[in-house]
């Protein structure tokens, strides 16, 4: 049994923990909450694409450091945490995976190592409407190598130079008549506008699309399946940036809750707080351990991985949900000022449990999936 | 990452599997019953917590001492035990490797594990070597079986403030008074009792550790009827119970540091819970039509499922967490003491929720009950219990603030006045 991470990866969460502690202070997030016309840190980017951080997971044939999806899951607690204001993971999580899994070689020759390097960021186009993505919601049409639709929201698109399309190549919507298509939003027929979100720090888009050239990724038609099994490995890695980000909630609770005196104590001795921490502890810990298994399945390519990422995203959005809301609660009424940190948390873990779908999708993708394998 | 034995361990399972597939009888994933077991499913074999009936009791605590001399004379009855007292001299790995294997059997338990677990550790701690000959050997292959005597009426979450008086008569001590939620002390041979030697003293300092001969004069054993209509626990009562110093463990006044010890064993001892989980109401909604059809395909059956799915794999890999420190020969960290206080409550809510998914049949309390053998009846009753034995939830709870978070602990207006001068709502 060896269910850990290996020293080296630790020496890397370390490594990788006091530089954004450095370099990514809660200060230069708020500065991208507060600046409209920021999207991202772009210092901080660049200094993590020089790490190679954005470069961990992808081959070095391809620009990359060509470590494991371990080590990418050590960054994404780091990032988590860190609260860090980048389109990390809409362009390392979902579209260099996107090209790693689906590319031809081409494709990955000409996106990967400008992705691996940070000089260019991807992300995913998938939403059009309120409510789940699904076949006969998805309108935008591919017809005579064109996109024309409209995409909302996008995740980091407006920080984006590439964008991954799901479009129908037939007007008759259903499963199988969903492709992928890589587009430059630098392409004339691409316009941009910027969307609020509930964390500014990130942001999203509408991405309209008018007579797009494109070039599809993938096979005609698999873009469900493409969908799920790249969603299934975000979801993994996604599962490690909520917990790093529950585990400060915790941490900086506990700290107020020492620090803070009424009644005649510290509120931290009262059992009312002291229970609720506990409750905290163990919703952080059952989603540490079940991210940890999804890392597994991620890392080994199992045929585990839909189940294994979904109940690491479910365990992990819940427990970040929970320990940012009841972070808010023990601080009390600065909890829920601008000043304090605690809505920062509160409006990342928030956005982090809806970004490549709810709690209640991934709990059904989930039992199905589990449906499944018995049936296997 | 990955799951595999070190070579050591796969040599020590592999042993394991061949000593249990050529003695016990093999699980089924759904929690049927082994032929003949009149027992509940949710836990193993004919534990004594689900016997009912004196006949049915006598009949279970025979195969269980069956089993446990089977389990003694291979060496796995007791692995964390040195050899020189019939232990398998192992390591904590291999004790979880066993329970992981014994796991998928049915075998007879739940007479054996406080005896081996807590009591026996106690006495290698702070025994003479005498009892120490005398007693761990029959410990282990079951021909003695031992009850923990320490709760009292007012005394439960708060241990050390029992009232059993131990008076000292010359080279005897005379003990008095009354012990309660007994696992077992109908059936015991011999148990350990911690008693009040000294009222005038702190409430933690005037307390003494002994073990008595369970047919002493004086000792009364009366089972407690429990919600499930079981009757595992009882109350003991102390009536001028006369017995020799020699049977004292530990010093006059270090009975609190002694007990501490016995405390400290039963985390590892309580090990696995039994079933009822997920798994159990995951295959029972395949069976039970609520309003649009079979529950498993109702979405919101679906979403309570997955939460119980998360809680119970979550802790398992916590587990491997744990077993991959104990591999290592590393201390493992906190995060295994989450697992009761999940566990239990877990299993309320699995089988209270599948009562109602049953609806109406949900009422039915009976042996033929069609849908998994009163599984989720006797879950209700039984969750009902876990939530309080070995801690409570809440003392749980401050267990995780306190010594895992570092919170501050509550403040206690009972630790600097003699235990005879502290408020109290008897008298």
């Amino acid at each position: 049994m060896n269910f850990d991470f290996s020293d080296d990866q630790k020496l890397l969460r370390d490594q990788a923990r006091k530089f954004l502690q450095d370099k990514c202070d809660r200060k230069s997030v708020r500065t991208i909450l507060e600046d409209n016309q920021k999207n991202y840190d772009s210092d901080l980017w660049s200094q993590i694409s020089e790490l190679g951080w954005t470069g961990t997971a992808i081959p070095e044939e391809y620009g990359g450091l060509g470590l494991g999806m371990l080590e990418l899951c050590v960054i994404a607690e780091e990032l988590g945490r860190a609260l860090a204001p980048t389109p990390f993971s809409s362009s390392i999580y979902i579209f260099a995976e996107f090209l790693k899994s689906y590319g031809t070689d081409e494709q990955k020759k000409k996106y990967l190592p400008l992705i691996a390097s940070g000089k260019k960021i991807g992300t995913f186009a998938l939403s059009e409407t309120n409510g789940k993505p699904k076949p006969n919601n998805i309108k935008t049409q591919h017809t005579s190598g064109k996109l024309n639709g409209s995409k909302n929201p996008v995740s980091d698109g407006e920080s984006a130079d590439y964008i991954i399309v799901a479009a129908n190549s037939d007007s008759n919507l259903n499963y199988n008549s969903l492709s992928l298509f890589i587009i430059d939003r630098n392409d004339s027929g691409v316009d941009i506008s910027n969307l609020d979100t509930i964390d500014p720090t990130r942001p999203a888009c509408t991405v309209d699309l008018k007579n797009v050239t494109c070039d599809r990724l993938g096979d005609e038609g698999s873009g469900w399946e493409m969908i799920d099994n790249i969603f299934n490995r975000a979801a993994v890695l996604f599962s490690f940036e909520q917990v790093g980000g529950a585990q400060v909630s915790l941490d900086e609770a506990k700290k107020y809750s020492l620090e803070r005196f009424a009644f005649g104590k510290q509120i931290g001795a009262f059992q009312a707080l002291k229970h609720k921490m506990a409750d905290m502890y163990v919703k952080i810990e059952l989603a540490r351990s079940n991210a940890y298994y999804g890392a597994w399945a991620l890392s080994t390519d199992s045929n585990e991985l839909p189940i294994a990422a979904a109940g690491a995203r479910v365990s992990a959005s819940e427990a970040y949900n929970y320990a940012s809301q009841e972070n808010i609660q023990i601080h009390g009424g600065v909890g829920f000022t601008w000043e304090y940190d605690c809505h920062l948390f509160y409006r990342r873990s928030k956005l982090l449990s809806l970004n490549i779908g709810s709690i209640r999708q991934w709990k059904e993708n989930l039992i199905s999936n589990l449906e499944k394998r018995n049936i296997v | 990452m990955d799951f595999n034995d070190t070579p050591q361990e796969a040599e020590f399972r592999k042993k394991v599997r061949s000593f249990l597939e050529a003695n016990a009888e093999k699980r089924s994933t759904l929690a049927a019953k082994p032929k003949g077991d009149s027992g509940s499913s949710i836990s193993s074999a004919g534990a004594p917590e689900t016997v009912k009936g004196e006949d049915a009791a006598k009949v279970a605590l025979d195969n269980a001492k069956e089993w446990q001399r089977k389990k003694a004379d291979a060496g796995f009855a007791a692995i964390l035990w040195p050899k020189e007292f019939g232990g398998y001299g192992g390591t904590p790995i291999e004790q979880v490797i066993y329970a992981q294997e014994e796991h998928d059997y049915f075998v007879h338990s739940g007479y054996f594990e406080i005896g081996i677990g807590m009591l026996g550790p106690t006495m290698m701690s702070w025994g003479k070597d005498e009892d120490k000959k005398r007693f761990l050997p029959k410990m282990i292959t079951g021909e003695e079986i031992w009850c923990q005597l320490f709760s009292e009426p007012s005394a439960g979450s708060d241990l050390a403030g029992i009232r059993m008086k131990a008076e000292k008569d010359g080279d005897e001590w005379v003990l008095n008074g009354q012990k309660v939620w007994t696992s077992g002390a109908h059936f015991a041979d011999y148990g350990m009792i911690v008693a009040r030697s000294d009222p005038t003293a702190l409430k933690h300092k005037g307390l003494t550790y002994f073990y008595v001969d369970m047919k002493t004069p004086g000792i009364e054993a009366k089972p407690i009827k429990q919600i499930s209509g079981s009757a595992n626990f009882n109350e003991v009562f102390f009536n001028d119970v006369r017995i020799p110093d020699s049977q004292r463990i530990g010093a006059e006044g270090d009975g609190w540091k002694v007990s501490l010890t016995t405390l400290m064993n039963e985390r590892l001892a309580v090990g696995d819970p039994p079933g009822l989980d997920f798994d159990q109401i995951f295959e029972a909604s395949k069976e039970i039509e609520v309003e649009d059809g079979l529950a498993v395909k109702n979405s919101e059956v679906r979403q309570k499922m997955a939460d119980w799915y998360i809680q119970s794999r979550g802790l398992q890999y916590t587990k491997y967490r744990s077993m991959t420190a104990l591999s290592k020969g590393q201390t493992p960290g906190p995060e295994l003491s989450i697992s009761k206080l999940v566990t239990a409550s877990k299993m309320q809510d699995v089988s209270s929720y599948a009562l109602d998914l049953m609806d109406m049949s949900g009422m039915v309390h009976q042996d033929q009950n069609p849908i998994l053998k009163n599984l989720f009846q006797n879950g209700y009753f039984f969750s009902a219990a876990m939530r309080i034995a070995g801690g409570t939830d809440e003392v749980l709870r401050n267990i995780i603030a306190e010594r895992v978070l570092g919170l501050p602990q509550d403040e206690r207006s009972d630790k600097k006045l003699p235990f005879n001068e502290l408020p109290s709502g008897k008298n």
